[in-house]
């Protein structure tokens, strides 16, 4: 039961707004973790923190046990860890076969593999493949070959949430944090869609941290669920237990019964 | 001693001139966000409706004191002509559109009008002396300056005074602010933001059209003229900081300074220290010294 | 608040089956040396001209597919001339392809250092420090005596592999040159802008901070294609040096920037050809327009500008992509 993630007395204020308040969690190797809260109780500080973009007032973070509390975003990533975005990030005015090479690009900078004498494409780590077929095997796991050469700005909501989170793999991370991946998806559509990004992860190996409201997705795809309430966690375990606590279903839930 | 007296008078005639040269950009790129480059066309065309008409009257029998009139009629009709049509003709319509790219549509203007003026005024270089020896001159030691000159502080100073006035005094001053902060904002408080946009390209023009109809008496105007005050202007507001007055004002002295000191002691060193100036406030604080503008860097 | 950025049309980065480019290239680059065989002698000048200015805003290009624009081109254009010139008059070098590679080292050496800080820019802070930085050696030049000041100075007829050309192929030799150069340079540049770096660089301008949180450098994508800008620019004024026989500061003031941009602006940044063709059109409507009426060319000039921006974003190239697609 090794931690990969590992956050100690993370104290975050915006002003008269107390974003974290001492908040320490372990995150375990592999697990999946589900982040539920109202808007504002500091879940989506939780994952700025600890992917660098924002900086703690206090505490640390540790990732495979190195401190990377002080890290950029782009540190962070290179190390291992990955986040997708509640409102989905692309490159607009490319296709999405452009978005998904621009994201292998980057792998391959990353690893040194600059292709400007090759003549034939390198080969990306992790894929062992060349970068065209690594994109057309993405766009095929994720079905979006039907919009490959479509710029990404026009894509429906759901497709650019699947695009996003498409791009996180490319890198192989170790921790994935997903924040909001269902949100503006239709009710019909999300239990496919969580099942397909699931199902990619799963085939690549990782710890998945995502950020929900809907709390059947959160039962049905966590093995773990952290409550978030006014920047601190106030429940943490396993769904059927957390989802049922008195206080989560006070400050969180708002009364209902979640399904477990 | 003297030298010193040269420096500090010098720096402060260029300084004021600076000044008035440049406070029409801040004042265009703090409300509209917009790098105006057109502000040489307007320097260049006051500089020219003001030495061809002043001229022309002058040599008709007019009252030789009220070619200061003349000059300063001469900048607001060329504002109020080609600024309103520039601005409702053409550039409201890309307000919505990247800064870089609203900057080279004023290149792309700036360009046209340079031609525009050749077309009315010819090539030839304009001449109208009078105004400036008119007034005589004050001496300081042993130093001789026209008093012209103190026309040109003059009126740095009440332009700079009168828009710190209108600005913080006034109803419209205070409404002008609350555009600047946000436009969409204010367009949602019933606030008439094209008008105040509008207005504000016009005054701006003006700034520039009058600084370049004073300056049209200390030397020959030339089609190059609006070229030249483009590039010092920039470096004005950039160092104080683009988009605010006080900045303007210290940009102008300090430019001012650095040129009167490098012409008295390192004459090789003068243009360049100006842009290096510039480029050194844009390395170390690009926002300027007194900064309105987010700076874009990362 | 802005809806149309500088837009960039997409490369065939994604159908390498499609790209033309390379072959283009040659085929032209074929075509110009041949033609230059009967071509008047003006005109052999003028595209000469045309050429080497075509490599100063091919420096640009990958600039601007990040979304920046640098004022301050003519920086490296005059450094690249005032250093072949120089090397000629103080080092007696002449052969053309020597002056040339110094041009562009000398202003590449430049661009290592001044590309640290000028990566960090965005935007028009960008385009305002590039400014600034080309008055400063515009400054230096006009004041410096031993350069000759405004007057500037003459360079040598140059000499290729030893021997001096005959008067009558002067002109031709140096054409054929420049154009391999320039079709060498479009090649690598087009190369590049297929390598992950060129990839990462369009990436930038749509959402540089989602490529920060990809793990990568967006100042160092940055920093690279500045550099690459740099050498291509000494290159051209290199070029122009010898070609004119003269060089002055006027090379590095701001008008000369604004050229630069105006010709990757007219043609558009989604070729490498297209720099070649913003030059070529630059050029023609500035001799043909001029001699015709010295005092409406940059009228015309700068009302082109303006439609091209208004109603061709991604410059007069875009044309011919519609035609291929009809």
């Amino acid at each position: 039961m090794t931690l990969i993630v590992s956050a100690e007395n993370l104290n975050k204020r915006f002003g008269a707004v107390t974003a974290a308040q001492d908040i320490s969690v372990g995150i375990e190797r592999d697990s999946v973790v589900g982040l539920i809260g109202t808007n504002g109780a500091g879940k989506t500080t939780f994952i700025n923190m600890v992917t660098g973009y924002l900086k703690p007032d206090s505490g640390r973070i540790l990732f495979d046990g190195e401190d990377i509390t002080q890290l950029s975003p782009r540190e962070v990533t290179r190390r291992g860890v990955s986040r997708s975005f509640q409102i989905a990030q692309l490159y607009n005015t490319l296709t999405v076969m452009e978005n998904i090479m621009v994201a292998l690009s980057v792998v391959l900078d990353n690893a040194g593999r600059s292709g400007f004498f090759s003549f034939a494409d390198p080969v990306v780590p992790g894929f062992d493949q060349r970068p065209h077929d690594v994109a057309n095997m993405l766009l095929e796991r994720f079905q979006l070959q039907a919009y490959r050469d479509r710029p990404a700005q026009i894509l429906p909501g759901g497709v650019r949430k699947l695009l996003d989170i498409a791009l996180t793999l490319v890198a192989k991370p170790k921790v994935l944090f997903l924040d909001e991946p269902t949100s503006g998806v239709s009710a019909q559509e999300k239990f496919g869609m969580m099942d397909m990004v699931m199902d990619n992860i799963r085939s690549q190996g990782g710890t998945v941290l995502f950020v929900e409201h809907d709390m059947e997705v959160i039962s049905r795809f966590s093995d773990r669920v952290l409550a978030f309430y006014d920047g601190r966690i106030i429940a943490d375990g396993p769904p059927e237990r957390t989802l049922n606590d008195p206080d989560v279903l006070k400050y969180v839930v708002g009364g209902q019964h979640a399904k477990g | 001693m003297d030298q010193l007296i040269a420096v500090c008078i010098d720096g402060v005639i260029y300084s004021s001139w600076l000044f008035t040269s440049a406070i029409g950009l801040t004042l265009i790129y703090g409300v509209m966000k917009i790098l105006n480059i057109t502000h040489g066309s307007f320097y260049a065309l006051g500089a020219y409706m003001a030495a061809s008409v002043t001229g022309a009257l002058l040599a008709r029998g007019m009252e030789p004191m009220l070619s200061y009139v003349v000059l300063l009629a001469s900048a607001a009709a060329v504002a109020l002509i080609v600024a309103p049509l520039l601005e409702r003709g053409l550039l409201r319509f890309m307000y919505t559109k990247d800064e870089v790219v609203i900057m080279l549509i004023t290149y792309a203007c700036f360009l046209m009008l340079e031609d525009a003026i050749k077309l009315i005024w010819g090539v030839d270089p304009y001449f109208v002396a009078e105004p400036y020896g008119l007034l005589d001159s004050f001496e300081i030691g042993s130093l001789t300056y026209p008093n012209y000159n103190l026309i040109l502080i003059g009126i740095a100073v009440a332009s700079g005074l009168g828009l710190v006035y209108v600005l913080n005094k006034t109803r419209v001053g205070r409404l002008l602010l609350t555009v600047i902060h946000d436009p969409e904002i204010s367009r949602a408080m019933g606030i008439n933001v094209d008008r105040f946009y509008l207005v504000t390209f016009s005054f701006g023009a003006f700034l520039a059209s009058m600084a370049g109809a004073f300056t049209a008496p200390t030397l020959s105007v030339v089609p190059a003229m609006g070229v030249d005050i483009i590039v010092l202007s920039f470096a004005v507001v950039v160092i104080g900081g683009l988009g605010s007055l006080q900045g303007a004002a210290v940009g102008a002295v300090i430019v001012g300074l650095v040129r009167s000191i490098s012409i008295h002691f390192a004459p090789e060193l003068e243009l360049f220290v100006i842009y290096f100036v510039m480029a050194l406030v844009l390395a170390v604080r690009p926002r300027g010294l007194f900064s309105v503008a987010e700076a874009r860097k990362i | 608040m802005s809806d149309s950025k500088l837009s960039i049309d997409q490369v065939t980065m994604t159908n390498p089956g499609r790209d033309r480019t390379v072959v283009a290239v040659l085929a032209i680059a074929a075509v110009v040396l041949l033609a230059g065989l009967v071509a008047p002698q003006w005109a052999k000048f003028l595209l000469t001209i045309a050429l080497a200015k075509g490599l100063v805003v091919l420096g640009l290009l990958p600039q601007m597919r990040t979304g920046l624009v640098s004022f301050g081109q003519a920086l490296y254009y005059c450094l690249g001339a005032y250093a072949a010139g120089l090397a000629g008059k103080w080092a007696a070098v002449s052969d053309l392809m020597v002056m040339i590679l110094i041009g562009g080292s000398v202003a590449g050496l430049l661009a290592l250092l001044v590309g640290v800080l000028l990566s960090r820019y965005r935007s028009i802070f960008y385009g305002l420090l590039s400014l600034a930085l080309s008055m400063i050696l515009y400054g230096l030049l006009v004041k410096t005596e031993a350069l000759g000041s405004t007057d500037g100075f003459n360079v040598a007829p140059y000499t290729l592999f030893g021997y001096r050309p005959e008067q009558d192929a002067v002109r031709y030799v140096m054409l054929s040159v420049v154009t391999i150069i320039a079709a060498i340079s479009s090649l690598v540049v087009h190369r590049h802008l297929q390598t992950p770096l060129g990839r990462m660089t369009t990436a930038i301008r749509d959402n540089e901070i989602r490529l920060e949180y990809m793990g990568a450098s967006a100042r160092r994508v940055i920093y690279v294609n500045y550099v690459i800008g740099a050498v291509l620019a000494g290159f051209g004024g290199a070029i122009v040096a010898s070609a004119v026989g003269h060089i002055d500061p006027e090379m590095a003031y701001w008008t000369m920037s604004g050229e630069f941009v105006f010709m990757a602006i007219l043609a558009g940044t989604a070729s490498v050809l297209a720099p070649f063709l913003g030059a070529s059109i630059f050029s023609a409507i500035h001799s043909f327009a001029f001699d015709v009426s010295p005092n409406t060319w940059q009228m015309i000039l700068g009302a082109s500008l303006l439609l091209v921006i208004v109603f061709l974003p991604e410059g007069l190239w875009s044309l011919f992509r519609r035609a291929r697609r009809a």
